[in-house]
This record gives structure tokens, sequence and C-alpha cells, in this order.
């Protein structure tokens, strides 16, 4: 008799756990995949939930096998179409052919070819690995602007409303017992038999005695019931609350880009890359915080994330009507006394001519005092890179910016001219601070 | 003429498949199997699962339940790709070699091949399982679902106390040395899961009995012995230890002294997994040429008996066809000989050469050419052949030439092939001695064995390889399987490539060599 079982019901993933084994053992090898991939390809790709496929090889499991590349074999193949005894075959050259199918070539190909698809949770957890935001809680915690109120024990004094009643009458009742205040049923008790005795028709000389003595214990019982009360105030406690400082978290990023003529197709690509991977990066890290898309030709306008990214303008460029706006909301919205500023600007180096001493003085007068960490990114032509990425020389901004630089530890700058550079970059501008740095 | 008008015999009409029609059509096609065919099996056990549950099942090597390890994580993310890809699609049937015979059908298939791989995997693969006398001798079709139950709960509670990171690299190590880790001739004993679990206490006890701190303590050996006694010790070593030992994971197993008595057992699970898929690889053109022998044959008589109609046929006709499909060696979708193809082919040759031989199949099969019994001479070499010497025995010229097989020599220096022989009088014997060797795994895998082993001394493990044709190992997998021995053994391992006949030294490598 056959035993037919229907095993569809049962649980699926049972290879659930060896995979999660797989993906931890390759996560080395998986990060360098990751990383290359977005440095290089479309960055919005990642963003668009799409899963990638990654070639593994660091998860070899190797065995002594055979050298394909030495010693005589032979082979038997179907399919003899004209060949003769003593014919030659020109080997194939490298890539394989009808020998090299022979057998193993599904092997090879498992071990060079393998490829599979991650989720982009997956993604862009290993992508974002070991980036944090520099000092995202303030330094001047001591400071201590917010409080809030925590539970903490309890006291004999407050506010009716936080009257801790389980742990009041706890006390109400150790003192009932102590001080032997009567029981209402005690009392109950004797009422009943006084009533009996009372009415008794002819009460006898014993009754009547006994009544008068219950009469007298009553009295005495009631007395006592109203000395000792049922709660008294010394009974009363109430929570207790203590002011606990809280970390100012509230954290609002500026995004910044030159939108004018001068920043190219090529220039405006490199930089919303830059902000791509920016956003994607504080969407992920942080629950709370509020981002401000700041986009500039000769003015400067607050925009959504939409057209911050998609959508053009053309005109002038002055740089400083940024950093104005950007001075404005912070008046307006952003108090830097409840709020963690960071700024990110991106640009190509270009501006009116004397702007750019402008925008030193807004930067180190004003913006600096207020915010936490301030990026500049450049965006170089592929040529100047080699010229310009180790010196000093460049563009009015850059030059003015390096003054700032001098003055504020928690000002950056850095070039970047082509896609490649800016994981790298965004890695050193974001990479995990040692504690002592954020003492500075 | 038209006899098939009458369709009151019909086992199933819709393609549809429910409980009901598998029973019945279980039942029609185990009257032909074992009435007509003879065909002798474990009882059947037959389980739908769903196509996730397969994938499952093909990254735990076809095993209903295997024990915890990433490679099998990495199995199932590759299959599963190419599965969500639609590079490949899923297998219609899996057959575990168990008593119960355990076969997996998909849900997706249709009731004509629900009826085909029924035939095919729970009376073709279960016959060959129950009678091949590779599966009797070295695989306990018994034990072995109990046996992997035990092996998944012992990792699991050695994860458990010993952690991860001190359980999977001992699973690595076993795992490369995975083909060197069988018997190939002398059978290993068999033990009952209770057994087996005994045996387990009683290696812990007696280790914790026998452990003395004293033996530390020994004094050395002096190093001034003259040469006789030396060889004459090196004699006397191999004898005890049994060298050389083709079975690395055992020789490391037995003799190791850095390993835990838990480690030991884990070598222990893993090598007797390797041993029992040996057979299923010596295997391969018999079994599946069984299988589809008996499917082929059993829906023809299903259909001749009226119990399918002319629809399922050729719907089982279809994906039969496609099965045995033998693309030429310079077509694009060629990727070797399909052991299907090949199987099935040989089968119905030797069903043509029992009842219709022409004058050179007496020639060449006097023993069995137009005796008329073709199940009684299939079933004898289903129970007692693997591929080698099925193929030496029966391939027949006639299908030599139906393939057109020829040879192809390759030396590796020479920048063309030579075709040795062709389909033709002086090519047949060739061909089918190529053929036949090119399916011996023993040929075919590097032949490694432990030679020496200096106890005294510097405990260094000595393996040898014996090169065959010139066909060294592969520099970059040996040197990281070797790297596994090491780890495995605790000292030195050296490796020496002797070729074969002349005993001359090709290579010499050593653990110490290796940057770690």
């Amino acid at each position: 008799m056959p035993n037919f079982i229907d095993r569809r019901l049962n649980p699926k993933d049972k290879s659930l756990s060896n995979r999660q084994r797989f993906l931890r053992r390759a996560r080395v090898e998986l990060k360098r995949v990751i990383n290359e991939k977005i440095s290089t390809e479309k960055i919005t790709d990642v963003d668009a939930g799409h899963a990638i496929s990654l070639p593994v090889s660091g998860t070899s499991e190797p065995s002594f096998s055979p050298d394909r590349g030495t010693g005589r074999r032979e082979y038997v193949l179907p399919g003899n179409r004209e060949f003769v005894l003593g014919d030659r075959l020109p080997k194939p050259g490298a890539g394989g052919g009808a020998g090299a199918g022979k057998g193993g070539a599904a092997d090879i190909e498992l071990e060079d070819d393998f490829r599979f698809v991650l989720s982009r949770e997956e993604v862009l957890d290993l992508f974002f690995e070991d980036l944090e935001l520099p000092d995202m809680v303030k330094s001047s915690l001591k400071e201590a602007i917010a409080f809030k109120p925590r539970r903490a024990g309890f006291t004999t004094a407050g506010a009716p409303t936080n009257i801790n009643v389980g742990r009041s009458m706890r006390n109400s009742f150790g003192r009932r017992i102590a001080l032997r205040r009567p029981k209402q049923a005690d009392l109950d008790a004797i009422a009943d038999e006084i009533a009996v005795l009372e009415a008794e028709a002819k009460p006898s000389a014993v009754s009547s005695e006994r009544l008068a003595g219950l009469r007298r214990d009553l009295e005495v019982l009631q007395r006592r019931r109203k000395l000792v009360a049922y709660i008294d105030p010394v009974d009363i406690r109430f929570n207790r609350f203590e002011p606990m400082p809280v970390p100012n978290a509230n954290a609002v990023m500026f995004c910044l880009m030159d939108v004018s003529g001068s920043m190219g197709e090529r220039e405006k690509d490199l930089a919303k890359r830059f902000f791509v991977l920016l956003h994607l990066f504080l969407k992920r890290r942080y629950e709370r915080i509020d981002i401000v898309f700041i986009r500039h030709t000769h003015q400067a306008h607050e925009v959504d994330e939409e057209t911050f990214f998609h959508s053009t303008q053309s005109g002038g460029t002055v740089v400083s009507t940024a950093l104005e706006e950007m001075r404005h909301i912070i008046e307006e919205r952003y108090p830097s006394r409840d709020w963690n500023i960071y700024a990110a600007q991106a640009s190509d180096g270009d501006n009116l001519t004397g702007d750019s001493e402008n925008c030193v003085n807004l930067l180190n007068n004003e913006l600096m005092k207020l915010c936490q960490y301030y990026a500049y990114v450049e965006i170089l032509d592929e040529r100047e890179s080699a010229i310009f990425r180790s010196t000093d020389n460049g563009t009015s901004l850059w030059r003015s910016y390096r003054l700032v630089g001098k003055n504020w530890r928690n000002f950056q700058m850095t070039r970047i001219a082509k896609p490649g550079d800016i994981y790298p970059v965004f890695h050193q501008l974001f990479a995990k601070q040692p504690k002592t740095a954020k003492s500075g | 003429m038209n006899k098939r008008a009458d369709t009151s015999n019909l086992l199933f009409q819709s393609s549809e498949w429910n409980f009901n029609t598998l029973y019945r059509t279980y039942d029609a096609i185990k009257e032909i199997a074992i009435d007509e065919l003879g065909l002798d099996v474990y009882p059947n056990q037959l389980e739908i699962i769903s196509s996730e549950q397969m994938l499952d099942a093909y990254s735990s090597n076809g095993m209903p339940l295997i024990y915890r390890h990433w490679s099998f994580g990495k199995h199932f993310v590759y299959e599963e790709h190419h599965y969500r890809k639609g590079h490949r699609g899923l297998a219609y049937e899996l057959v575990i070699n168990s008593n119960p015979c355990i076969t997996y059908l998909m849900e997706e298939n249709t009731m004509s091949m629900q009826t085909l791989v029924t035939a095919h995997a729970a009376f073709g693969h279960n016959h060959f399982f129950k009678n091949n006398y590779l599966f009797k001798q070295w695989t306990d079709a018994d034990a072995i679902l109990n046996y992997m139950e035990f092996a998944k709960g012992y990792i699991a509670r050695c994860e458990e106390k010993y952690g991860l990171a001190a359980v999977e690299p001992i699973i690595d190590a076993a795992h490369a040395l995975m083909e060197q880790a069988v018997f190939r001739y002398n059978r290993p004993p068999r033990n009952s899961p209770l057994k087996e679990r005994e045996r387990v206490r009683d290696r812990l006890e007696y280790e914790e009995r026998a452990f003395s701190d004293l033996w530390r303590t020994l004094p050395q050996r002096k190093a001034d012995e003259d040469p006789t006694e030396t060889e004459r010790d090196l004699s006397e070593r191999k004898k005890t230890l049994n060298l050389p030992e083709e079975n690395l994971l055992y020789f490391i197993e037995k003799n190791s002294i850095i390993l835990e008595p838990w480690q030991r057992e884990i070598l222990r699970i893993v090598r007797v997994v390797a041993q029992y898929f040996y057979p299923q690889r010596q295997t391969k053109v018999m079994n599946e040429g069984c299988a589809t022998f008996v499917h082929y044959t059993i829906m023809n008589m299903m259909f001749d008996k009226g119990q399918l109609s002319e629809g399922n046929l050729l719907e089982m006709l279809h994906s039969h066809s496609n099965v045995v499909f033998q693309p030429g060696f310079d077509d694009p979708r060629f990727s070797g000989l399909n052991p299907y193809a090949l199987g099935f082919a040989m089968m119905q040759d030797i069903e043509r050469i029992c009842t219709k031989p022409t004058a050179e199949d007496r020639d060449w099969f006097p023993e069995f050419a137009g005796n008329g019994d073709w199940r009684g001479t299939l079933l004898d070499a289903w129970a007692n052949h693997r591929d080698e010497s099925f193929i030496l025995q029966y391939l027949s010229p006639a299908l030599i030439r139906k393939f057109r097989l020829f040879a192809l020599e390759d030396e590796t220096k020479e920048n063309h092939y030579r075709v040795a022989s062709i389909h033709n009088e002086r090519g047949y014997e060739r061909i089918r001695s190529t053929l036949a060797r090119s399916y011996d795994i023993g040929v075919n895998q590097p032949n490694i064995q432990v030679v020496d082993v200096d106890f005294r001394g510097n405990r260094h493990l000595h393996l040898q390889h014996t090169v065959r044709d010139g066909i060294v190992l592969d520099e970059h997998t040996r040197s990281a399987t070797l790297r596994h021995v090491r780890r495995l053994w605790g000292y030195d391992v050296s490796l020496v490539g002797v070729e074969a006949g002349s005993e001359k030294t090709l290579y010499e490598t050593s653990s110490s060599k290796l940057a770690e």
C-alpha cells in the first residue's frame, strides 16, 4: 500500500538559517562587491529597490581536484559526422571548447559565475555598515537644555495626582495592624449581641449585667476606631519624579547644491549622486531627521526632494545666497539650541567674483557657530583632477574655504572627479570617529 | 483497429491530480512493475511538496534533513537564483535511497507527470537502490534517515556547547576532504542508530578515563638509531596503522592527536554521508537508465491496457524525449553525454539484443543474444554492475553507431586534439573501454593516500598523490585543501606527487611552506 503524504503545508524556509550562515560568511566579499558596484553604477538603482546580483568567490569550498591544464586525457563524444581515425582538430582558444565541455563544465561555472540576489535591505545594511554621522549627539550635553521627568522612587510630599495608592494603602494596613484598630466586623458582632439581649422580654440579672458590659466594650471600641484613622496622612506616599537631561537628538541636514549653468550634466550628476547617497544614509540611520534641500543659482530657494534632484534651473552663480538662505531657515525653523545642524554643499567651485569672501564671512561669523558639521564637496573636471587633487590651488571658492577649514575643526572639504571617487569621499567624511574626537 | 474507443479503463482524464487518482494510478503502476517487470522494491512513501520545498531539498543534497552548514546555504542561494531567473526548472521528482523509499513529487505536476515520475522514481530508482550490489554493500537504507537525524542533532548540540566558530571550521575541513573520505574496497561496518549513540558515549567515556597527564612526561626517544632499525620501524608502523590508507578522513579521525572526541564524531558524520552518496556517483548512467526504461515500459503497457488516453501518453512522451535528448558534441546545448540518454538507450538495446539479435550482436554478446528473456537479463545487469563495468560489458557496436561516438585524445602540450577512434570495426573496442574508464571514479579522481606518519618524531603526515597520465592537482585548491588537512591533523602535512609506474616525484609540497 503506498503511503502518500501531503507535505505542502510543512514549514518552508528550511534553508533560511543556512542562507544566513552563508551571508555572514560572505560578508567581507559582499561588502567589497557592493561598494564597487555602487561607486561605479547608477546610484539611484539602489534606492529604487532593485536587488543586485553578486559574483562571490570568497566562499570557495576547495578539494583536491585535477588541474585541467595538465596531462593526457581521452574523451568519448557523440555526434561524429566527418571525422576519421587520426584526424587532428585544432583546440579552441581560451574559453573552453568541446573538450572542456565534458563533465566538469558545470562545476567551473558554479565557482566562477556564482551570482545571487540580495534584498535591498541587505545591500544597504552592508553598504552603510561602518558609517556614522559625526557627533550626532550635541557635545554640549552638559548644558542640558531639555529635561524629561523620570520616575525615581517615592516621596512623602507631592501633588495629589501623584499619590501612589498601592504604597499608601500598604502603609495604612501596617499601621492599622500595629495600633490594633478594631475591625467593623467586631463592632457588628457586639452590636448584634446587644440587640439580642435588649430584645429579651424579661432580662435576667446575668444578661443585664452582660448587656452593660457589652455596651461598655462597644463604646471603647468605637472611641478607639475614631482615634486610629483608617488612612492617616503619615501613610500617604507620592510617586517621585526626577528631571533627567535628555540628549538633544533633533537633527537637520542642509543639502546645498549649485544648479547654475556652469554645472554641466556631469557635475550635476556627480553632485546628485553624492546627495542621493547622503540622503539614503541619513534616512536609514536616523529616524528623526529633517532634511532641507537648497539649490541656488544667483538666487537660492528651498525646494523639495523631487525638485532638488530632478528639475533644472538656469542663471548665474552666487554661492552666498545659498548660505544666506540656510541662515534664514535656521533662524526661522531650526534654532541651534534645539537642533543639531549638519550641512553638505556641492559645487563646481564657480562663484561670482568677490562673493567668495562673503561666503567665508558668513561661515566664519555665523554658520559655523551653529553647525555641528559642514562638508564641502567640489566637483572637478576629470582632467583637472590630476592637477588639483593634492594641491592647495583651485577655484576661488576652494581657496577661500580653505581659510574656513583652518579655523574650524568641523569643516571638511574634498574634491571628486568621477563616480568612483564618491564612495571613498563619503566614507572619509562620515567614517566612524574615535571617541576622543567627540570632546573637540 | 480502433480498439481504443473504450474509455472505461482510463485511470484519469483531467490533468489535475488528486489523492484518489494518485492511489488508483499507483496501484496500476505497481501491478505492472511487480507482476510483469518483476521489480523488487522497498515500500514506497510518496510526498507531495511545493517548489520552495524542492529547492530546500536540492540544497541539502536531496536529503530530507541534514546538519546545518553555510555551504548548504550557498547551494540554496545558487539554486534559488537560477530558478527565480528561469535559467533552469526544478526536477519533477526527487528520490531518496531509504527504506521506506521516499519520493518527492512536485505539486505543479500534471496527473500525467505524476504517473510518469511515480513509475520512474518509486519503481525504477527504488528497484535499483534495493537490488544493485553497490547500494546493498555500501549503504544502509534502513538506517540512513535515523542517522541523519542523529547527525543533525549532534552537530547542533556541538554548536551549542562549543560555539559555531569552533564547529564550522571542522566541517569546512571535513567537506574539503569529502572526496577522499570513502572506502573504495573494504566495507565499513554497519551500526544501528542506537548502537551509534552508545558508541559515541563509550568513546567519550573512554577518553575521559584514559586521560593521564603522565603521558606528557614520557621521555623522547633518542635520535641515534641505525638505519635498518628505522626501516623496520617504518614497515611496522605501516602495518599497525594499516597504511597506505585511501580514506584520509577516516585516518585523521582515528589517528589525529589534536582532535577532541566531538570533533572526531563530526568527521565521522561527514565521512558517513560521503560514503552513502558514493554508490550513486558510480551508477548515474545505470540508475537513470534503469528508471527511464522502467517508466517508458510501464507507460506503454498502461496505454496498451487502455489505462492512459492518447493525450496522456503524448504528454508523457514529450517529457520523456526531452529527458533523453542527446545533442551532438558541436551543438551549443551539448554538456557531456546525457546519462539518461545513454542509460536508456543501452537498456533498450539490451532488450533488442535479447529479442531480435543481429549476427553482429550474437558475435559480441554470445551469453544473452537472442535468449528472449530481456527482463531477466536487465534485472541481472541492474543488480550486478556499476557504470564502468556496465558499459564495458553491454555497450554494443550498434549503439556506438547510433550515437556516432568517437574518441578524442587530448595531450595538453599539443595544440590540437587527435581523433583516436571512430564508430567502425577498429574503433568499437577502444571507444567502449575509453567510455567505461571515463565513468570510473577511481580513475578520474585524484588518488591520494596516507603513506606515512612520523608519530615518534615531529608527527609529520605524509600524503602521496599517484599521478596518472600526467594529470596533477590544481595548485590553488591543492594548497587550500592542504591547509584544511593541516588544521585537522595539527602538525605539518606534506603531499608528494609520484608518477604512476615510473615512481618519479613530480612535485612536493608541504603545509609548512604555505602561507597561512
